[in-house]
């Protein structure tokens, strides 16, 4: 139990996905102007790593190794990946419209969010077994969700204040990221 | 669409069109691996080579391939140009290969890679694809080594492993660690930004005369 909760908070705060590990920085910049769209990113994110977390432990332990085909991980993984947010996309559609309306555009994005593909690679290196996959992909997913939707709150407040000219885009959106990343660094005595 | 020059197209991507500092693409790699010039360098030329070689693949193939299906093929393409990649680092150069680590796989969902097959070699001919690829390919190079050149040279006062500074000088760990990343890339934006600025409006300046 200590386990799955050191692999939370270390997922969560200490080793953030975009803070500290440089994964997901894409979305993270792209789709952080408003607070709104962050955290509809970060829910859609949050629902495939979830499930990207579980098919491919089963992947993973079921076929490649068996099989040993290890070296075909890479191409395996982002054919699951594609393929999971697919039908993610076609069930939600069907299932639940209203969900579909509010995250529909960002599932096609999240086939190229390397956070995802990352978090399914680490899980096979560090040899998760099931339930630290699925712990393990969900709280990487939380920890992206914080922290896109802090630093869409700061961009908000950003937009509104008069900045000088030469900081206005990616420079202020990158130095803001920097700082808050620095005080992600706190965090790393925590485990 | 109109032929451009192939010196066009591969500059193209060397200057104008620079992935990391003109389009913004593929920041995941580019952060995470700038902490010293060598391992900068490697990720650019691993990335140059699944660059070239998934352009020339999908652009042979753009006629067979349906459009509806492009994507998923694009994906199988790139992946596997990367898996072999992936085992060529890790059987010739294995210190990289530790040093870049899960950043290697990571190249198949890098955003240019995706841009220039969907936006580039599906539309082109072979041998423009190459040059394309590799036009963007170095661009990344370029603009990846100088991020990680900065950040190694004022981050531990060494250049690709060799002491460039004085020994009096006391390194800024905070420029390799992430949040340095974020903060050196953007000022590096900054700046390149401003002298397309300047450049740009001499230029304007010029044309007015003549």
């Amino acid at each position: 139990m200590s386990n799955i909760m050191l692999i939370v908070i270390g997922s969560v705060l200490v080793n953030n996905y975009v803070m500290s590990q440089f994964l997901g920085i894409c979305p993270f910049l792209g789709v952080s102007k408003k607070v709104e769209t962050a955290v509809g990113m970060g829910m859609a994110v949050t629902f495939v790593m979830g499930l990207a977390a579980l098919f491919t432990y089963f992947i993973q332990a079921y076929v490649l190794v068996p099989l040993h085909l290890e070296y075909m991980q890479t191409i395996a993984f982002i054919l699951v990946i594609a393929v999971l947010v697919q039908i993610v996309e076609i069930a939600l559609k069907k299932i639940s419209p209203s969900l579909y309306q509010a995250l529909g555009v960002y599932l096609p994005l999240i086939t190229t969010n390397c956070a995802v593909l990352g978090m399914a690679l680490l899980n096979a290196r560090q040899g998760y077994n099931l339930l630290e996959s699925v712990v393990n992909g969900v709280s990487s997913a939380l920890g992206f969700t914080l922290a896109i939707v802090l630093f869409a709150s700061i961009r908000e407040r950003l937009s509104a204040s008069n900045l000088p000219k030469w900081m206005d885009g990616f420079p202020g959106a990158l130095i803001t990221a920097g700082l808050m990343s620095l005080a992600f660094q706190g965090f790393s005595g925590l485990i | 669409m109109k032929q451009k020059s192939p010196m066009k197209v591969f500059l193209n991507g060397l200057f104008n069109e620079n992935p990391t500092f003109r389009l913004l693409l593929g920041m995941c790699p580019t952060l995470a691996v700038s902490t010293a010039a060598s391992n900068g360098l490697g990720m650019g030329l691993s990335t140059t080579f699944v660059l070239v070689f998934a352009n020339l693949v999908i652009s042979l193939l753009r006629k067979i391939i349906p459009e509806k299906v492009r994507i998923p093929s694009f994906v199988v393409v790139i992946a596997t140009f990367v898996t072999i990649i992936d085992l060529l680092i890790k059987a010739f150069v294995p210190a990289l290969s530790s040093s870049l680590g899960i950043y290697i796989p990571l190249i198949v969902v890098n955003c240019i890679i995706f841009a220039r097959a969907e936006s580039f070699a599906f539309k082109n001919p072979p041998v423009p694809s190459i040059i394309d690829g590799l036009g963007m390919g170095l661009g990344f190079t370029l603009s990846l080594t100088l991020l990680s050149s900065v950040r190694e040279i004022i981050g531990s006062g060494t250049w690709f492993g060799m002491q460039v500074m004085p020994a009096a000088y006391k390194p800024m760990a905070i420029i390799v660690s992430p949040s340095g990343g974020f903060i050196t890339l953007g000022i590096l934006i900054l700046i390149v930004n401003a002298v397309v600025k300047a450049y740009g409006k001499r230029k304007q300046v010029k044309e007015g005369i003549a």
